[in-house]
């Protein structure tokens, strides 16, 4: 291992610039005679428009421009894709309501888009907007998912009966039954899922510009995938061909899911960029975010766990409400399914698991990815349940854990709700885990705490999730409407340096330093001799982008792929230039070698040979120095591990207190340490904010209680504690580097992690269940229900 | 936020005559409440009369019996002020829990009481220290200074211009913090002092800031956490949201109020 | 339009702007000093921290007219050429940044804390932290860099 390369924690490229302040952020971005947008937004969560007058915004001072959806409507805008289609258990697509980027004739949510005013300043079209005058004919909204699937609940959209988006199961049901009939105990739990906002600290922008001489557009965007953003509004909503559209999503400040959606003010600036032939900027406000970013999770579950005298799992059945909200995000459908059902098997040998799964319609939010998307509900559910019959088996939770895991040597292993994980030793990342968080000196510090007053307790999660979506005709055959492949290119410049181009987006994960690093430890360049490209349409050949910890296992490998058509034909150069054969050739630290001679050539030789070919191999080779790959996996990877956590709760005021947590994870080969620790800690930090701290409160009329940091709850640094991180490794078996991916396992792991430790607290009062977040009251109230009670 | 006339006095009397001849002006010290205000379009005054840095409104002083603050005086500076830490250590605990470093930076105690917001922290304290509040034209005692939410004895155009704190015989403040805004939640301030034992809630009531005479009671007799263990507070009255129902906050009260007679130096 | 003038990373600056101009608007959009950002419009996340008279504020609540004849640093006015200031160095030897969108507060921030507490333990570093959000890094590395960085700055 050299000082850069694979495995070395090299401090980050990208550093200095955001240390500097010199960071290109979208709202750092001015286009010369640009304007700004305002997006009026509805009051109400559900409401018939009967009237829009625009007249007096239109002619309020600086104003420049005011559109509506009937506007849009008449250019033919379409309406913003869904990504993903599911069917239901009787075969039927899922219902798929319209979704207009500005509403013709109806709201759907607090904060639906109503219309745009575009204005010289941004107070100024913020001042208009306050002189459109919407006559709304309020309609009953429906919030809550278990009342919309009832019988005579208002319709979110007139066209989707009883709300219902689709009614999907995976699994089969007899196996399941034949597995209770013979069980010795049931473990049964009903658990809420809490919704929640992922906050990215970067709000949302757009800048839509277009320059009429070429009838270009391009949108500058806080995204996480510009590529599928250019598809998607190019393709669906403004019909506007790949070569005249261009996207760039610059730094990004955070994204965590939240921005891989197509949003419509993404359409809306692009198109309205084309009317006023000026470019308009739309910076969203953070009370704007809270009700027009997607929201996260929302899932109601009820799950029954089938066990065998001794605590061996015989068969699971779990029953979801996942909400959508108002109407279908780029990716929500399959993130209750695909993402969630698929990984109810967890770490265990579970031999039989049904789930079936409605997708519900309200008057709230559109609900899209969160990290983790489904596998965090997944695994709260799984180890949750798996400590509550731990509790009532009188099992200790680390050995009914321990007794069900799927060996090491299982592997490839075939669960029975589709995947098949093909790496792991769940009793490696368990047992490492125990270590570190000293288990065996437990008991004296809960002793400990009691004497000063405090409640002890310690939880344990064993996850599996699965990332790397991927293959594509895997996921196409799921319903994915786009390709889950990754493409680079590794342009070598006739010197010997290196650039990048990344299908992948970073924005916070340094992939600018780990794909470096993948390239110095290929090439044997120095690192400082590569720089890596993204997030831009106009330069990158093409991205599906970041999300589901993809970009290593996917992108990294699309890299990968790239660098060995590099050498493959540098190789091939250089055996021309040395004169020798092609397979006596040896390429090791940056020099061409002729086996068992001293000739050799450097790596920057053979670039310069390339692009200067005066002694080059023409017959067979094209000079220059320049591949491209796609790389489309042969399946989803499937990071694992477990996650130990310890509170303490202060009995009188309900205080959980995050004492200690360890998170010791398999992620595969770790290309930079520093990183993936950094990744797993935030991960953990988001997890923690779950079980804790964060969630989204509608009241009964559809408006967001919890709309700005004053009611929702972030996780501050006094809430966290240190986060010790390690790994234990299995090589993932079917890409070259064997990674597996580190984004997610954070926030997949940790939250039951969590929960289990305060229930683990609170169990000497009889206390067997609280729910997320456990706040404070929430836990002072459980404490006084059950001393009630017992 | 709206547009407005911005003036900076340059006087208190100054800043009386503006404020005065200004439509609907008012008076910016920090600006820690009212500039997120306006930001949000929840007010629209005409006139903005910055008072921050006026000589009159400035600093802290030990005057006989009691720390004397300025309105215009940061809350850093208190938290951070040798005086008010040698005397009323529990005032300065108080200003370091308020908010964050950077609104402690700019928030000003006048600022603070002129709003009597129902969150805010210092309203415990003027209340259990007794504290009097000046103004240009009078003296007020706390006790007949806060009329309810948001709701104070001030007349139209009057300026805080200082606080003097009785220094109490022993004192301590307990805060729950809101977990999302860290606004008082509750906050319990008991104070032993001149005006005898006095238990001061801010956070919880409906109405502000508010005494537990029960408690003052019990523990003007046996000044320990155990002389109010069996005082329960009602809960009526008090402030319910999705972080806390009126019955947690009135527990609340109790627990707080205990761990500051405990905590009392 | 009122003019403002101020001091910022030690150059005189001065610009019309409206009352309601927000200190931070007249960093990023007058003297399109982009380095501050904005990242709530409650005052709670601290993206937007300046020194202002050698003290940290969250320039999104301060009126570009209250800062009139002030002293402002900025992100952009710490580093003496291409050499970090020790407490930016700090945040990147430690990873306390990944996406970099909070980052600028939070060294601020760090800056203001050591000035006035020059060796913060662990938990003073973590209350001091109470105004600046990071959703990316779980603060652990934030709160090893601050304590580096006090240290590098003579602690």
């Amino acid at each position: 291992m050299t000082d850069t390369g694979i495995g070395a924690a090299v401090r980050r490229k990208e550093d200095h610039r955001f240390l500097t302040g010199r960071g290109t952020y979208t709202d750092d971005i001015n286009r010369p005679g640009q304007t700004y947008a305002h997006i009026l937004r509805s009051p109400h969560a559900h409401a018939r428009i009967k009237s829009i007058d625009v007249s007096a915004a239109a002619k309020a001072s600086g104003v420049v421009a005011v559109f509506t959806g009937a506007d849009m409507a008449a250019d033919g805008v379409g309406g913003l894709p869904c990504g993903w289609q599911i069917h239901s258990k009787d075969g039927s697509p899922m219902a798929e309501p319209a979704h207009p980027p500005l509403v013709t004739d109806k709201v759907c949510h607090v904060g639906d888009q109503v219309a745009v005013i575009i204005a010289e300043s941004r107070t100024q079209a913020k001042d208009a907007a306050e002189k459109i005058n919407v006559d709304y004919e309020e309609l009953p909204a429906v919030i809550d998912m278990t009342a919309a699937i009832k019988d005579g609940s208002p319709l979110t959209h007139d066209d989707v009966a009883a709300n219902i988006c689709y009614d999907w199961h995976l699994g089969e049901k007899e196996p399941v039954d034949e597995g209770f009939a013979k069980a010795k105990h049931v473990a049964k739990i009903d658990i809420v899922n809490n919704r929640l906002i992922a906050n990215a600290i970067e709000p949302r922008v757009a800048i839509g510009d277009y320059d009429p001489s070429s009838g270009e557009y391009t949108l500058y965007t806080t995204s996480q995938n510009p590529h599928v953003i250019r598809l998607l509004m190019g393709a669906f909503v403004l019909q506007i061909p790949e070569h005249k559209l261009r996207v760039v999503a610059p730094d990004v400040g955070g994204g965590f899911g939240s921005k891989i959606y197509h949003y419509a003010e993404e359409a809306i600036l692009t198109w309205a960029a084309g009317k006023v032939k000026r470019p308009i900027k739309w910076t969203a406000e953070r009370s704007e975010s809270f009700i027009s970013d997607c929201h996260g999770r929302d899932h109601v579950t009820h799950a029954e766990l089938a066990l065998d005298g001794d605590g061996k799992f015989l068969a699971l059945r779990v029953s979801t409400l996942a909400n959508m909200g108002a109407y279908l995000s780029t990716f929500a459908p399959c993130i209750p399914t695909y993402l969630h059902g698929t990984l109810l098997a967890g770490v265990y040998t579970t031999p039989a698991i049904y789930v079936e799964v409605k997708a519900v319609f309200t008057n709230t939010v559109p609900v899209d990815a969160y990290r983790g998307a489904g596998r965090p509900e997944a695994s709260y559910l799984l180890e949750r349940l798996v400590d509550r019959a731990a509790r009532e088996m009188g099992l200790d939770p680390a050995d009914i854990r321990r007794k069900n895991f799927i060996p090491a040597d299982a592997f490839p292993y075939q669960t029975p709700v589709a995947l098949q994980y093909d790496s792991g030793d769940y009793t490696a990342t368990f047992d490492a885990a125990i270590k570190i968080a000293d288990v065996d000196g437990f008991a004296a510090r809960k002793a400990a705490a009691g004497k000063a007053g405090k409640l002890r307790g310690l939880g344990y999660s064993t996850y599996v999730e699965a990332c790397g979506i991927a293959p594509s005709a895997v996921a196409g055959a799921l319903g994915a409407r786009a390709g889950l492949y990754e493409s680079a290119e590794v342009r070598v410049h006739p010197t010997g340096s290196v650039t990048v181009f990344a299908g992948s987006h970073s924005h916070g994960q340094g992939h600018e330093t780990t794909f470096a690093q993948l390239v110095s430890d290929s090439l044997g360049i120095p690192f400082e001799n590569v720089d890596v490209v993204h997030g831009d349409t106009g330069k990158v050949q093409f991205g599906m982008g970041t999300y589901g910890s993809r970009s290593l296992a996917v992108g990294g490998e699309a890299i990968m792929k790239a660098l060995g058509k590099v050498i493959d034909k540098a190789t091939k150069i250089a055996a021309h230039v040395l004169e020798t054969s092609e397979a006596d050739i040896e390429f090791k630290d940056g020099q061409f070698t002729v086996a068992g001679t001293d000739k050799s050539m450097a790596f920057g030789d053979v670039a310069l040979t390339a692009y200067v070919p005066h002694n080059f191999p023409h017959e067979t080779l094209e000079p220059g120095l320049d591949e491209s790959a796609f790389y489309d996996p042969a399946n989803f990877t499937f990071p694992a591990g477990c996650h130990i956590c310890e509170v303490e709760v202060d009995p009188e005021t309900g205080v959980v207190e995050v004492i200690d947590f360890t998170a010791v994870d398999d992620v595969g080969r770790v290309i930079n340490p520093m990183i993936v620790e950094g990744q797993v800690q935030g991960g953990v930090a988001q997890g923690i904010g779950q079980a804790l701290l964060e969630e989204c409160v509608y009241d009964e009329s559809g408006q967001l209680v919890t709309g700005s940091y004053m009611d929702y709850t972030m996780p501050r640094a006094s809430n966290l504690p240190n986060i010790t991180v390690a790994n234990e490794t299995t090589l993932c078996a079917h890409n070259s580097l064997g990674v597996k991916g580190c984004g997610e396992v954070g926030a997949i792991g940790s939250p039951p992690a969590v929960i289990n430790a305060v229930v683990d607290a609170l169990s000497d009062f009889g206390v067997t269940d609280i729910a997320m977040p456990a706040t404070p009251e929430k836990v002072w109230r459980a404490i006084q229900s059950a001393q009630a009670a017992g | 936020m709206y547009d407005f006339e911005y003036h900076r006095a340059a006087s208190l009397d100054d800043a009386a005559g503006k404020l005065k001849s200004a439509d609907d002006g008012t008076l910016v010290a920090g600006g820690m409440t009212l500039i997120p205000t306006l930001k949000l379009r929840l007010a629209s005054p005409s006139d903005l009369i910055d008072i921050s840095g006026l000589a009159e409104l400035s600093g802290i002083k030990a005057e006989g019996d009691a720390v004397v603050v300025g309105a215009a005086t940061i809350h850093a500076a208190v938290a951070a002020s040798s005086d008010v830490r040698a005397k009323i250590p529990a005032l300065a605990d108080l200003a370091e829990l308020i908010g964050d470093a950077q609104v402690r930076n700019r928030g000003t105690l006048g600022g603070s009481i002129a709003n009597n917001d129902p969150t805010a922290d210092y309203p415990a304290a003027l209340l259990a220290l007794g504290a009097t509040i000046r103004t240009d034209h009078r003296e007020i005692a706390a006790d007949d200074y806060f009329e309810g939410l948001f709701e104070t004895a001030l007349d139209a155009g009057e300026i805080i211009t200082q606080v003097a704190f009785p220094v109490p015989e022993k004192a301590s403040y307990q805060k729950f913090p809101n977990p999302a805004s860290r606004y008082a939640l509750v906050g319990v301030f008991v104070a032993k002092g001149p005006s005898g034992v006095r238990v001061a809630v801010t956070g919880a009531g409906l109405d502000g800031v508010f005494r537990v005479t029960e408690m003052e009671t019990a523990l003007a007799e046996n000044f320990s956490p155990d002389a109010i263990k069996d005082v329960s507070v009602s809960a009526d009255g008090l402030n319910a949201d999705i972080h806390a129902g009126a019955d947690y906050r009135a527990h609340l009260i109790g627990v707080l109020a205990r761990r500051a007679v405990a905590d009392c130096t | 339009m009122p003019t403002v003038s101020m001091k910022v990373n030690g150059v005189d600056v001065s610009g019309d702007v409206e009352a309601r101009t927000l200190l931070v608007q007249f960093l990023r959009e007058t003297l399109d000093m982009t380095g501050t950002h904005v990242g709530c419009d409650t005052s709670q996340c601290g993206a937007c921290c300046v020194l202002m008279n050698g003290d940290s504020v969250k320039s999104c609540s301060v009126l570009a007219v209250q800062a009139e004849g002030a002293e402002i640093t900025t992100i952009e006015g710490l580093a003496n050429g291409d050499e970090l200031h020790p407490m930016q160095d700090a945040f990147r030897q430690n990873h306390g940044l990944q996406c970099g969108f909070c980052t600028p507060g939070m060294v601020i921030s760090a800056i203001d804390l050591v000035s006035k507490n020059p060796k913060p333990t662990e938990k003073e570093v973590r209350e001091w932290l109470e105004g600046n959000l990071c959703r990316c890094t779980g603060y652990h590395n934030i709160v090893k860099a601050i304590q580096a960085g006090a240290q590098a700055m003579g602690g």
